[in-house]
């Protein structure tokens, strides 16, 4: 690394501030979008003050079997659950675990994509080549009984959800950053650069990377609702992990037990709901980006 | 047929030998190598002494190095020999054979349906673009896009199922019913096929609606549309003859990916509705840790996704003649 790079990145965070200010902006311009950053803010306030105001004790069981599947109440607002557990309180908990696994399997699913792409559409070389053949390969795996396989093979935790969940989902953002690095790659500027005597490793990180940060950007958001169906599927299949209160592990708790055929709507619907509000949001959000920022889609 | 397409068929089908190859080396060192072998996985259920362990490994061919095992491996995938259940004690091609059935059933049915309402709905939200049903449309089909498909299944059957008692909730036929006449019976199958089939179709439509919606506004912009329009075609022509037609490529596309996704929805959904195929059998097969059954499911599974892949392909060459003679 040359000692330019070394005193750019606080001059890059700003830019990058002032980027991530810009897209909400963007995102807010629509009403979609609006109706998406809503109900995201709706889910992170309660994922992040849910708990304080309403904490939830997982071993705050009942103490007959009078208490179990009872519906709403004043004491219990959306009733208990097979354990006489308070529903309303485990479904504001699960808000954090179904985020915190959504957010960082993201992240790694947007580490390893942006990576593959960037190198892919930069390098001349067979090694670009090979890198997309690996990345048709995954992205033609069929994902879910992918990470299922994976998760009943390596284990349960929620570390290995996180990173199992990361793993199978970043080749279509490779697709999509390397298809816009072959463009950018072309254009006058980077001839111009490198005329200058500028290295790959700077070309590609300084100068093209952030010319593809806002479809990242649109694309993290889409994947992020991804990452959140993902890892309520595998917890309601039965592989999530055990310790942590997630609404995939409520309604597989909820299915296993009969809830449906009992009729205990109340213990079927809140968890689902709130998966639904969160995806949704993040949803709104990425399609009104994609819409906006995806150069081929913008006349639409 | 031309030099150009014999030369993108033969690429097209090195790429997906060189595919499978990697998939089924991927699922040796997946179920052979990371979790440790067959052997201790089976000898975790119960109490296996080391010299037993050693007569079953000499048994299994797993005392060979592991590049033996795995031509071996190989061979035994050719020639269709997937193994033996851990739980059914059968071998793993013949319980696969039960099951494989129902799911193309219930998957060719929601296909189907899917493409069909999902493509009409698209091209009448772009030929009204900017009105409320547009509007109307993109906002359901982002709705639809959001719910979790084991959920969607849940709520239908608390619905339909448990509160309104209309249809069937589990299974593919009512257990151990005589019916009087096929006919009856035909009624019985059909009536146990709607909710699974209504939820695949209710998650799996949105993509569908906008990939066709955004494909067809695309065309709809291009200067031969203004030929077509300055020739006096009828609207109805311009828009079926001229832009459907011609957005249709990235919806071959998105059928070909939409298989990796929709076996995804019939695991939850067969799951959910206890329809016996091979969804709910790696379900089960995971639940009770059958590695056998699970490395086949998933390699039946992921060879399905590539072969329609390729079928997509070819029928992209017979779409579009720039791939024809590229």
């Amino acid at each position: 690394m040359t000692a330019a790079t070394a005193v750019a990145p606080p001059e890059l965070d700003r830019g990058r501030m002032a980027a991530a200010r810009a897209t909400l902006a963007v995102a807010w311009s629509d009403p979609i979008g609006r109706a998406g950053l809503v109900l995201l803010a709706f889910s992170v306030a309660v994922a992040i003050f849910g708990p304080i105001v309403f904490p939830f004790d997982p071993r705050a069981v009942g103490k007959t079997a009078a208490d179990i599947l009872r519906p709403p109440s004043g004491q219990h607002w959306l009733g208990t659950d097979e354990l006489g557990r308070d529903v309303f309180r485990e479904t504001v908990a699960g808000a954090q675990i179904s985020l915190l696994v959504g957010l960082l399997a993201t992240a790694i699913s947007m580490i390893l994509g942006t990576a593959v792409g960037l190198s892919a559409g930069y390098s001349r070389s067979w090694l670009g080549g090979l890198m997309m053949r690996i990345t048709d390969f995954f992205l033609v795996l069929p994902t879910l009984p992918l990470i299922i396989v994976l998760a009943a093979v390596v284990g349960q935790s929620l570390g290995v959800i996180i990173v199992v969940i990361g793993l199978t989902s970043w080749a279509s953002t490779a697709r999509i950053v390397r298809s816009q690095v072959l463009t950018l790659r072309e254009r006058v500027f980077v001839e111009r650069i490198r005329a200058l005597g500028a290295t790959d490793w700077r070309i590609a990180t300084v100068h093209i990377l952030p010319n593809v940060m806002p479809l990242i950007f649109a694309n993290t958001v889409l994947v992020i609702a991804g990452s959140i169906l993902a890892e309520a599927t595998l917890a309601f299949l039965g592989l999530g992990d055990p310790t942590h209160t997630s609404w995939g592990t409520m309604l597989h708790a909820a299915f296993a037990n009969g809830a449906t055929s009992r009729g205990a709507w109340w213990y079927l619907l809140p968890p689902g709901i709130g998966i639904v509000v969160v995806v949704l949001g993040f949803t709104l959000i990425g399609y009104t980006l994609d819409r906006i920022l995806n150069p081929r889609l913008r006349n639409r | 047929m031309s030099r150009g397409r014999t030369r993108y068929l033969g690429t097209k089908l090195a790429q997906v030998l060189i595919t499978l190859l990697a998939v089924a080396t991927f699922n040796f060192l997946l179920f052979h190598v990371l979790p440790g072998d067959p052997i201790r996985l089976q000898a975790r259920a119960g109490n296996l002494q080391p010299a037993d362990i050693a007569r079953l490994k000499e048994l299994y061919g797993l005392d060979q190095p592991l590049i033996v095992q795995y031509f071996v491996y190989l061979r035994d995938l050719v020639t269709g020999n997937l193994g033996m259940s851990f739980t059914y004690h059968q071998p793993v091609a013949d319980i696969l054979a039960q099951r494989i059935a129902s799911t193309i059933q219930l998957l060719t049915l929601a296909t189907v349906l899917v493409l069909v309402i999902g493509v009409a709905a698209g091209v009448l939200a772009a030929s009204r673009r900017g009105s409320r049903t547009d509007a109307g449309t993109v906002t359901t089909a982002l709705l639809f896009w959001s719910l979790p498909t084991f959920w969607t299944g849940l709520v239908l059957i608390f619905v339909f199922g448990v509160w309104l008692h209309w249809l069937p909730i589990s299974g593919a036929a009512t257990p151990g019913a005589h019916f009087r006449s096929p006919w009856d019976g035909f009624v019985d199958a059909v009536r146990h096929l709607i909710l699974p089939t209504i939820t695949l179709i209710l998650v799996d439509i949105g993509q569908f609606v906008l990939i066709t919606r955004s494909s067809l506004v695309d065309v709809m912009t291009e200067d031969f549309m203004l030929t077509a329009k300055a020739k006096g075609l009828s609207g109805r022509t311009i828009l079926w003859k001229h832009a459907v037609r011609n957005a249709m490529l990235p919806v071959i596309t998105a059928s070909a990916l939409y298989v990796a996704l929709v076996i995804g929805g019939a695991i939850q959904v067969e799951t959910v509705f206890s329809w016996p195929g091979m969804g709910s059998l790696i379900y089960d097969a995971v639940l009770r840790r059958d590695y056998p059954l699970i490395e086949a499911s998933f390699l039946i599974f992921a060879v399905t996704v590539i072969a329609v892949n390729f079928i997509s392909d070819l029928l992209y060459m017979w779409v579009d003649p720039r791939v024809r003679n590229a």
